[in-house]
């Protein structure tokens, strides 16, 4: 299953800042249950992108060495209803970020209506720990997750570089 | 500097965000882990918060210290902390009040030290160094 909730960077600053774009599209498979005539984004999946745009700013900001784990979400607000068609910009800020894991918080906006905001925690799981349990393999960062990363990094560019 | 009351104030407002609990359930004495219903994962969120709140550093595992004796029989035997153990206590947490702990020092008793008072005399502690 495909579980990638951002379809592009717009702008990345490492270890600060990081903004996502989402497309709703009605061919998505969980419009046509969430709900009949009335296709609106599931409020968890809405978080989820956040997260995944957070959780790149975060593991970024160490090159990808840390296994950066949604922790928790100490607060959440939902606003209004974001349908089939809106295009979703999330927008993060590093709140704290230290060696045992980080803090983000979160905005959601459809063509500038606040949709959703949140504040959002992630761990970065212990290394020695870790590593028993999953060996070196970053299951984190990988596949699919990787080539939104090469992504973000093109968006991290100053515009005219490279 | 702000009094203990005044930290006490604060410590409590920060515990109400990271722990979603209500004013009203925090007493100096409750328990994060026991009373407050804190999770591992929620140390480091109380920890990013009192760091902002009171503009101060607080470096891993001075406030909360993770597994203090990782099994060392120096400082547990039969599930009990040792004297040594208990030194070791004092030392590493200076802020903590160990006299009813002592009397009875399982090692399953440990979190029952970390209580509201506990972060408030920290914080204090950690305000009269930065101060100097």
């Amino acid at each position: 299953m495909r579980w990638i909730w951002i379809d592009r960077f717009l702008a990345f600053e490492s270890k600060k800042s990081a903004r996502a774009l989402k497309n709703l599209s009605l061919a998505e498979d969980y419009f046509a249950d969430h709900f009949p005539g009335y296709p609106v984004m599931p409020a968890a999946l809405i978080l989820e992108g956040l997260a995944q745009t957070g959780g790149i700013l975060v593991g970024e900001a160490n090159d990808y060495q840390e296994k950066v784990v949604l922790a928790k979400i100490p607060s959440a607000q939902f606003y209004t209803d974001a349908l089939a068609g809106e295009v979703l910009i999330y927008d993060v800020e590093i709140l704290n970020l230290r060696a045992e894991g980080a803090s983000v918080q979160g905005k959601v906006t459809s063509a500038g209506r606040v949709v959703a905001e949140a504040e959002i925690f992630f761990a970065h799981l212990d290394r020695s720990r870790s590593k028993q349990l999953f060996g070196d393999h970053n299951f984190v960062f990988s596949g699919e997750l990787k080539h939104l990363l090469g992504l973000a990094k093109v968006a991290a560019q100053p515009r005219g570089a490279g | 500097m702000p009094t203990q009351e005044e930290i006490y104030t604060k410590v409590s407002a920060t515990l109400v965000e990271a722990l979603n609990v209500d004013e009203e359930e925090i007493q100096p004495t409750s328990t994060l882990q026991g009373d407050l219903g804190a999770e591992s994962i929620d140390f480091l969120d109380i920890v990013f918060r009192l760091e902002r709140e009171f503009a101060i550093k607080i470096p891993r595992g001075e406030l909360f210290p993770e597994s203090i004796f990782q099994g060392d029989p120096d400082f547990v035997q039969n599930g009990r902390v040792t004297d040594k153990g208990l030194a070791e206590l004092r030392q590493r947490m200076p802020f903590a009040d160990l006299s009813k702990f002592q009397s009875n020092p399982e090692v399953g008793h440990i979190s029952d030290l970390f209580t509201v008072e506990l972060i408030t005399n920290y914080i204090k502690g950690k305000l009269a160094t930065s101060n100097n």
